[in-house]
């Protein structure tokens, strides 16, 4: 069924603000009614989140996209924060690892100075946890969001109550520029309903990066309500809460495409609706430690030699906290200390929003975490993974994502400590 | 010879060979290198879809559930049409998700390459096609697979 556009909406399709608004709009139209929307709804929130931060020199008809878009006058409405930049001289890479780079990325600056035409808040504002104090786009309970980026969008939905579909790149700036976004899915009530329960019936806190990974492989873009974490997380959303649910929700969205979770007594909606969130014909998934264990044997390790020593490890992606930090530099110090070591026997590279890096940097534990030699980054990961020498090496990670996207082999938390304060294999 | 009628997400027809994912088509994963080194076959890079790994997709008759992973996905679509690396058409037996929707329609407003795309074909489709069987869409929504 056609959608109910305002006469406003429908003499921006119809070409009253030129061919290329005329085009955003006939392709968030053709998004909506795909989706059965019948109307549009005001993004609400301040600020927007893109998902595509990176110039890689291969992206060419994103750049002629960017071209028309600043050219025909398509700007943002509303300010917005990309994810992390690919680049930072800081994190290890040899001579012809930073030749690929250069030849991968070469278009890094352009891209950049398109994006500042269309609407970018600072030059500081890369990262993918936008939504963290320091960065300062923490959008509102209820509000009407057109961000991408998989972690960020569950992570807003799910934990701060915001409603944002899990819109692709281009499309989420195409809601900013129009100031409109289709009503559907996540951002309607019965689209936030749960049709799956999870049941987490584990003996101990279960590994947030696994718990999230079989959540995601089981339900894919469902909707799932989680029994039974509370009695590990709390029921307050603290900041160790937060950081577990940005991490657990993180796997979700990678490993398979959840936009939203809601955790029993814990995050706002089942805080507030309680077990009315559930569909009458729900599914449930019991997790228990064999079920995790399952889930994490099944992960591939694509390095040439299985037992190779890690040569660079990378914690966080997403971005850390800046409790998270701090947790890691503490543990990393205690674990050295108690080996009788000073510094870490992997590389390894810690990674957060520049805001948070620059809260960090300006505590005594930044002097620690250089002198166990620790690079603190404000990176994605992933980008640096994407360079074809840097993804033949050995690298380690707590982080799922990587793993999903890049040749990086996972590992728990407390497995990548002891990695780095131990040295040798210890999986 | 088999039919099943979809839902046309975006028009048009197409004839190509079936390449068949029975689990998530993680599109970030499965065009990531291809897309980045110049590989006008678009090989499938994604270690963790056994179905797709190291099979070229430009060209053919994509069948899948759905996408998942990043957000990405509907961008890196749209990137792969504008190349002329796309599929020949996207058949979905479930519902479309938002990322592929976006990459679908992206290609097919702001790329001279659209890709024909039915969904909703039903669990029984994914069950019948086989990767290399013929399928031919229709304008309608019909999907033959022989």
């Amino acid at each position: 069924m056609p959608m109910q556009l305002t006469q406003q909406q429908q003499a921006v399709l119809d070409g009253s603000q030129g061919e290329v608004m005329a085009k955003v709009m006939k392709t968030l139209v053709m998004y909506g009614e795909t989706f059965g929307a019948s109307r549009m709804v005001p993004v609400t929130s301040q600020q927007g989140h893109l998902v595509t931060s990176f110039g890689l020199s291969m992206m060419k008809p994103v750049y002629e996209l960017m071209d028309q878009l600043i050219e025909g006058g398509a700007l943002s409405q509303q300010k917005f924060t990309m994810d992390p930049r690919p680049l930072d001289p800081a994190v290890p890479s040899n001579f012809l690892q930073n030749l690929v780079f250069r030849v991968m990325y070469s278009k890094q600056a352009d891209y950049e100075a398109q994006l500042q035409k269309l609407g970018l808040v600072s030059k500081d504002a890369f990262t993918c946890t936008c939504y963290m104090p320091e960065v300062g786009n923490e959008p509102q309970k209820g509000e009407i969001l057109s961000w991408a980026e998989s972690s960020a969008v569950v992570y807003a939905n799910s934990v701060l109550g915001a409603r944002c579909n899990r819109n692709s790149g281009i499309i989420e700036l195409f809601g900013s520029i129009a100031g409109c976004v289709p009503e559907f899915g996540l951002l309607t009530d019965e689209g936030r309903k749960a049709t799956w329960v999870v049941e987490v019936r584990t003996s101990q806190k279960p590994e947030a990066q696994v718990l999230g990974s079989a959540i995601g492989m089981k339900v894919l873009e469902d909707v799932p309500y989680i029994r039974g974490l509370d009695q590990w997380l709390g029921t307050e959303l603290n900041d160790e809460a937060k950081a577990y649910l940005k991490d657990m929700g993180a796997a979700t969205a990678s490993n398979g495409a959840v936009g939203l979770y809601h955790v029993a007594n814990l995050t706002p909606e089942a805080c507030e609706l309680g077990e009315a969130l559930i569909t009458e014909n729900a599914q449930t998934y019991v997790i228990d430690d064999a079920e995790l264990a399952r889930v994490k044997a099944s992960y591939p390790c694509i390095w040439k030699d299985a037992n190779a020593a890690p040569k660079l490890c990378f914690v966080g992606c997403p971005h850390l906290s800046l409790a998270q930090l701090e947790q890691w530099t503490d543990q990393v110090q205690e674990g050295l200390k108690a080996g009788g070591r000073t510094r870490v026997a992997v590389p390894t590279v810690f990674t957060a929003a520049p805001a948070v890096a620059e809260a960090f940097r300006s505590t005594p534990r930044a002097k620690v975490l250089a002198e166990m030699g620790i690079v603190l980054s404000s990176i994605c990961p992933l980008m640096y993974m994407n360079n074809p020498l840097c993804g033949k090496m050995p690298v380690i990670t707590n982080s799922n994502k990587l793993r999903t996207y890049s040749t990086a082999r996972y590992y728990t938390d407390s497995e990548i400590l002891a990695f780095l304060t131990k040295g040798g294999q210890h999986a | 010879m088999k039919t099943f009628q979809g839902r046309v997400v975006v028009p048009g027809t197409a004839k190509a060979q079936a390449l068949v994912t029975h689990s998530g088509f993680n599109t970030l994963a499965s065009y990531q290198k291809s897309l980045m080194f110049g590989d006008k076959t678009g090989k499938c890079s994604d270690q963790n879809n056994p179905d797709l790994y190291k099979k070229p997709m430009a060209g053919t008759a994509l069948c899948l559930p759905q996408t998942i992973g990043s957000t990405t996905g509907g961008m890196v679509l749209f990137t792969a049409a504008s190349m002329g690396r796309q599929p020949a058409c996207l058949l979905f037996s479930k519902p479309i998700d938002s990322l592929a929707a976006a990459g679908a329609i992206l290609a097919g407003v702001w790329s001279e390459h659209p890709m024909p795309t039915v969904d909703s074909l039903g669990d029984e489709f994914l069950q019948a096609v086989r990767t290399g069987d013929t399928v031919t869409v229709g304008e309608n929504g019909v999907v033959t697979v022989e």
